[in-house]
Formats: structure tokens, C-alpha cells, sequence
């Protein structure tokens, strides 16, 4: 049997990958049908991931080689994408207010999307209110809190008593993670969980949700 | 006869670093003055028992206790990081309030919050800083990006000088747009046509650069000088600093500045061999930074912190290929030329510490933040002082009888027969003034060898 794109693309073989699909479509493939097997491809990296065969450098470039996938793909799937895929449960994701950064976040992100959650990425600095605001709107199960620095420790504080104000707190579960968070961070926050790493929001995620 | 400075051993040119620290001189060759003779007495032990723990050849009279603040200083003084930045005789005067109220045995200086104008004036893009894209109440913040382009290495790799000043410095700092347009100073060789090379000074956007640049020099002045009158204050009081500049990793020179972190990882797979040369280019010159530094200021402590190596950034396999052995090159070259290399653990590197272990001995010192520190004892602390541990969390917002409670552990677990300075374990800006008391206060006391 010849090799798969699922194959492909898990083994981070990206020039492979890029023949493979341009072969493909030329031949007349479906691109749905490729567009399925790519995102495959990207769930076997995420568990290569979470079994500690693969390192955030192996998630990085598997995403910019789905980048390429989807670049070729684009042009030719005129139906919006993602709407057959069924979500495990929606996350709302923001670095807290006054702290800008992103890379721990954006990690957690990737790997809730190739795990099949729904995320709704807030990005960095995010005000109480917004956050609060999107979880109202989307009707999301967990939140996602993200800091950097020791000022992060207080805004999440408050963005869980955000929560709280509009009696939200009991309806979502509040994670949160970043340098130096941890368990004494976590209980002054009100936070339900914390994470070392970005697998750990995966996991805090699937036991609540399920999946 | 003397032995020239460069025919000294390693552990020679240290002594001779050590020795000039404890019998400091002024700009004129005359020894300091101390306050008192009490301040004086309190200097030198400092600086002794900071030169035992990091020599790690006898024990020194206690655990020396210290931190390692960001912006905690100035919000305990009442002073707003921004007006730290923006105002250098504020900034000092809050360091110095500081400094008496909680006595480390050595000190930083008041560097940490940098010259605002300068910044301004320069149009700096690399961060974001209080009042300037952050709460003027938050520190300063890195903005990743790609600086470097991913078709930019063969240009690196020919001429750095040249690629730093005609395409990294235009992209991180606005005002330095007119660098773009300079020719390679390496085509100035004859008579014929060397005028040439000098036309783009005379262009408009170029003259506009260098008229920011010496704003920007006086500026940088004008603040050093408030700084360094700040630091030979608190040394006639009996507070040294030995921190005498930075280096770092290469990997993290590529990762950081450079490539970002999604640059250089693709890198890693797309163009390893390019990757690889840039890593090695960075050596010699991460050296003689760090023996510059240490020159100009007369200190031989030389921070390198340490960021994409962390566990979980690379497999093993990436960091013995990529992060380790050109740091390693580079902490045995500033061994060599007399400097501490003072690397920061920054978050967890448990995975890392037995590949890091193959370190000279009672060369350097270590800066742990939450790695397990019993793990890192018995690797790289064989071999070296370490710092560090006591986490931000715990500083912030624990009671100063949990405080007392962590630092006694550390004591009794790893500092027990010297090679050890007491100390947070991550830069920090908020933090309980009780708590940082508590640390100090309890470490001093309890942290007596017998």
C-alpha cells in the first residue's frame, strides 16, 4: 500500500506532503477528502505531542506545513470549511489584562484545535470585560487563562471574579497556566486547575468536556 | 615579574577580578572611600562571601542572601515604572530605598527599569514599555517577531556587523531607518573611489539617523551616569554589585532577537546546516561581549539568560544539536577570559541538567527558577554555585512563615556546605515587602555556617 497524507504530514515530511496533495488534486481527488486526511495527520502530531515523542519545534512545523496543505486546498473548496466537523466543546483562550504575551497561549490553542475543541482565541491584554463578554456570547464550558508575568496573578484574579459577577463561575471551569503559575497562583486566583505545560490544558479540557 | 593578563590562567584571572573588586578603586586609580570604616568592613565581607560561594574552595561565613528584582524595587518605593523610566534620579533614589531597607549581600543596580527617552527617541520596536504600549503600573515586555528574515542567513553569515546595522536595526529600532542605506565599511580600501562610499552620509534619511543617534548617545550617557554614581554610592555604604553586563545562548540570540521562536524552530527542519553556521558565528562574539562588559565595568559577573533551551522547547536530540554545545563554547570562553558566566534556568529544566553538567569548576553561577533544585544540586551544583528557587508565587503571595519555612529547606537541602546564594529564582515585579523581608531576615540568620 502507498503512502498516505496522513502519513505524510504526521512524519513532518513536508515537501512529501506538498507533492502529495498537488498529485492528488491533479488526479481530481476531492479536496474535502484531503482536507479531512491533512487534519488527521495533524491529530496524530498532537497525540505524538501529548506522548512526548514530538516537541513544540515538531507542532510548529507540522502547522506550517498544514498551512501549506491548506494553502493549495483553498482555491478549490468553495463550501466554508470546519462545518462537518463535529467540536468536543467550546474554550474561550486570552493572555490576561496587562500582560502581552503570546507564545504559551498560542501552544494551547494549537493543540485544543488539533485536539477538536472549539477555541475562541482572545489574544493578549484582554480586559476582564471581553473575556467575560465572549464567554456570555459563546456559551463556553472552560476558560483558558494565560500570564507571563507575577502581575498576571491578580488579573486573573479578577477575571474569575469577573466571572463571577454575572454568574458565570459555576457555569465554566477556569484553567490556567504560564511561567510562574502554580498551585499557590491557582488558589488565589479561584481558578479551578493550573498547567505546567500545554498538553495539560488538553487533558484539564477532555476531563471536563469529555472526548 | 607580573605575568601578562593574558598568560593568567582562568582561575588566575578571576582572583585578580575578585581582588580588584574587594580593594575598589575611582576612575583616578585612587582606592573608594567608604562611608565608615564599618561600611568598608561590610563591603569587603560581602564581596568575600559572595567570592566563596561562587569559588566553592572554602565555605563562606553564611549563606549569602540576595534577589534578583525587575521592577520590584521602584513599586516598593512608591515609584511607578514608568516614572522609573523616565525619571533617573527617582529611579536611583528608589533603588536606594530599596537597598537599606532589605541589605542583599550584592545588588543589581538601578539598570533594571532602562532610559525611557532613549527608547522614545530611537523609536524602539523590540518592546513594548510602561506608558508606551503597556499600564505605566507593568514593567517592560518583549514583542516577538520574525526581525530577521527566513532568506536573511547567507547575509548574516557573510557580515554581521553589516547585517545587524543595515537590516536588524532598521527593522527593531524606527529612528535607524537611514542605516539601511550605508554601503559595507569593508569597500573602503583606495583612493580611487573611496568617495563614493561616503555618499549615502550626505543623504537626507541618513543625517536624520545619526542626529538621533547622538540624541540618543547623550541621553544614554546622562542616564549611565546617574546609574554609576548610584552603584559607587551604595559601595561606599558597603552594598557591591558584580554584575558587570550580559551574554547570551546563541540559540536564544537566533530565537530571540533574531528568528522568533516560530522562525528558528521551522529552521531547525528547513535550513539546519544555515542554523547551525549562524549558531557557531555567535560564539566569538558572544564572548568578547560578555569580556567587554566585563572590562568596561570592572565586574566579571555575566548574566546569560537562558529561555528556548527549557524543557519541552526541543527534544533532547534538538538541544545537544542546537542549544548546548555552542552555550557551552561560550560559557568556557568567558571562563577563559576571566568572567562568571551567570546563566538563568528560566522555568523548568530538569530534562537539560545532566547534558550541563560537563561544566569548569567554581567558574560559574547558576540561576535556578523552578527547576527541582536537589536535581540541579547534584548535577551542575557538583560543579557550580548556585541561586535562585525562591518563586514568585511565594514572594507574592504566600506568609512569611511559608517563606521562612521554603527558605529553610533550601538551606538544609542544598546549601549546606557553601556553593550556594540564597535568592528568588525568576525576575519579578510585584512581591509581598513582608515576604521579601521575612526571606532575608530569616536567611542571614539561620543561614550561618558552623
Amino acid at each position: 500500500m502507498s503512502v498516505t497524507l496522513v502519513q505524510l504530514l504526521s512524519d513532518l515530511k513536508e515537501d512529501e506532503t506538498k507533492k502529495y496533495v498537488e498529485g492528488a488534486l491533479e488526479k481530481g481527488v476531492d479536496p474535502a477528502r484531503l482536507l479531512d486526511e491533512a487534519k488527521e495527520g495533524m491529530n496524530i502530531v498532537g497525540q505524538r505531542f501529548s506522548s512526548g515523542e514530538y516537541f513544540i519545534p515538531d507542532l510548529i512545523y507540522s502547522g506550517e506545513i498544514m498551512k501549506g496543505v491548506a494553502a493549495l486546498l483553498e482555491s478549490k473548496l468553495k463550501e466554508v470549511r470546519d462545518t462537518k466537523s463535529k467540536k468536543l466543546g467550546k474554550v474561550v483562550i486570552a493572555t490576561v489584562e496587562g500582560d502581552i504575551h503570546d507564545i504559551g497561549k498560542d501552544l494551547v490553542v494549537f493543540l485544543l484545535d488539533v485536539n477538536g475543541f472549539d477555541v475562541y482565541d482572545l489574544g493578549v491584554d484582554v480586559p476582564v470585560q471581553t473575556i467575560v463578554d465572549k464567554v456570555k456570547e459563546t456559551n463556553a464550558s472552560v476558560v483558558g487563562l494565560s500570564g507571563f508575568l507575577t502581575l498576571s496573578f491578580e488579573a486573573m484574579k479578577k477575571t474569575v471574579e469577573g466571572l463571577e459577577a454575572i454568574g458565570l463561575r459555576n457555569k465554566v471551569k477556569v484553567m490556567i497556566g504560564g511561567g510562574q503559575i502554580d498551585g499557590r497562583v491557582k488558589d488565589f486566583a479561584g481558578a479551578d486547575a493550573y498547567g505546567l505545560d500545554a498538553m495539560e490544558a488538553v487533558k484539564l479540557a477532555k476531563q471536563w468536556i469529555g472526548g | 615579574m607580573e605575568k601578562k593578563w593574558e598568560d593568567l590562567t582562568a582561575s588566575e584571572k578571576q582572583e585578580v577580578q575578585f581582588q580588584k573588586l574587594l580593594v575598589p578603586k575611582d576612575p583616578e586609580g585612587n582606592e573608594v572611600k567608604f562611608q565608615n570604616a564599618e561600611a568598608g568592613a561590610k563591603y569587603k565581607a560581602n564581596v568575600t562571601r559572595i567570592k566563596d560561594a561562587i569559588q566553592m574552595k572554602k565555605t563562606p561565613d553564611r549563606v549569602p542572601v540576595t534577589l534578583f528584582p525587575s521592577m520590584f524595587p521602584y513599586h516598593f518605593a512608591g515609584v511607578t515604572p514608568r516614572d522609573a523610566m523616565y525619571d533617573y534620579d527617582l529611579c536611583v533614589s528608589a533603588f536606594k530605598k530599596y537597598m537599606l531597607e532589605f541589605e542583599p549581600d550584592m545588588h543589581i543596580g538601578a539598570t533594571g527599569p532602562g532610559p525611557g527617552r532613549f527608547y522614545e527617541l530611537l523609536d524602539y520596536k523590540l518592546y513594548a514599555w510602561p506608558g508606551h504600549g503597556v499600564a505605566p503600573e507593568h514593567g517592560y515586555q518583549y514583542i516577538e517577531k520574525e526581525y530577521m528574515k527566513e532568506d536573511e542567513y547567507d547575509l548574516l553569515l557573510m557580515d554581521p556587523s553589516f547585517y545587524f546595522r543595515n537590516f536588524y536595526l532598521p527593522r527593531a529600532y524606527g529612528s535607524l531607518q537611514g542605516f539601511a542605506m550605508l554601503p559595507p565599511f569593508t569597500g573602503i580600501l583606495e583612493m580611487y573611489g573611496v568617495a563614493f562610499n561616503f555618499i549615502p552620509f550626505g543623504l537626507p534619511p541618513v543625517q536624520e539617523t545619526y542626529k538621533k543617534l547622538f540624541e540618543a548617545g547623550a541621553e544614554a550617557m546622562k542616564w549611565a551616569g546617574t546609574m554609576g554614581a548610584c552603584d559607587a554610592e551604595l559601595r561606599a555604604l558597603g552594598y557591591p554589585t558584580i554584575l558587570g553586563g550580559y551574554s547570551k545562548a546563541p540559540f536564544d540570540v537566533l530565537g530571540d532577537t533574531l528568528r522568533g521562536t516560530r522562525g528558528i524552530m521551522v529552521d531547525m527542519y528547513r535550513q539546519p546546516e544555515k542554523l547551525l553556521k549562524a549558531l557557531e558565528q555567535q560564539v566569538p562574539i558572544m564572548i568578547s561581549m560578555g569580556i567587554s562588559s566585563m572590562q568596561q565595568t570592572g565586574n566579571p559577573l555575566i548574566f546569560i539568560p537562558l529561555h528556548k533551551g527549557a524543557d519541552g522547547f526541543l527534544s533532547d536530540e534538538q538541544f545537544k544539536k542546537f542549544y548546548w554545545p555552542t552555550l557551552k563554547q561560550v560559557i568556557e570562553g568567558l571562563v577563559e577570559g576571566g568572567c562568571i558566566p551567570f546563566p538563568a534556568l528560566e522555568g523548568f529544566w530538569n530534562s537539560r541538567l545532566e547534558i550541563m553538567q560537563d561544566i569548569p569548576e567554581g567558574k560559574t553561577l547558576w540561576m535556578v527558577d523552578q527547576s527541582d533544585i536537589a536535581k540541579v544540586k547534584e548535577t551542575i551544583g557538583k560543579k557550580a554555585c548556585l541561586t535562585g528557587n525562591v518563586s514568585s508565587s511565594l514572594l507574592q503571595l504566600a506568609t512569611p512563615d511559608e517563606v521562612r519555612d521554603y527558605c529553610k529547606k533550601l538551606i538544609d537541602t542544598i546549601g549546606q556546605d557553601g556553593g550556594f546564594i540564597l535568592s528568588n529564582g525568576a525576575f519579578f515585579d510585584e512581591g509581598s515587602a513582608e515576604n521579601i523581608k521575612a526571606m532575608f531576615d530569616f536567611s542571614k540568620e539561620y543561614g550561618v555556617y558552623k
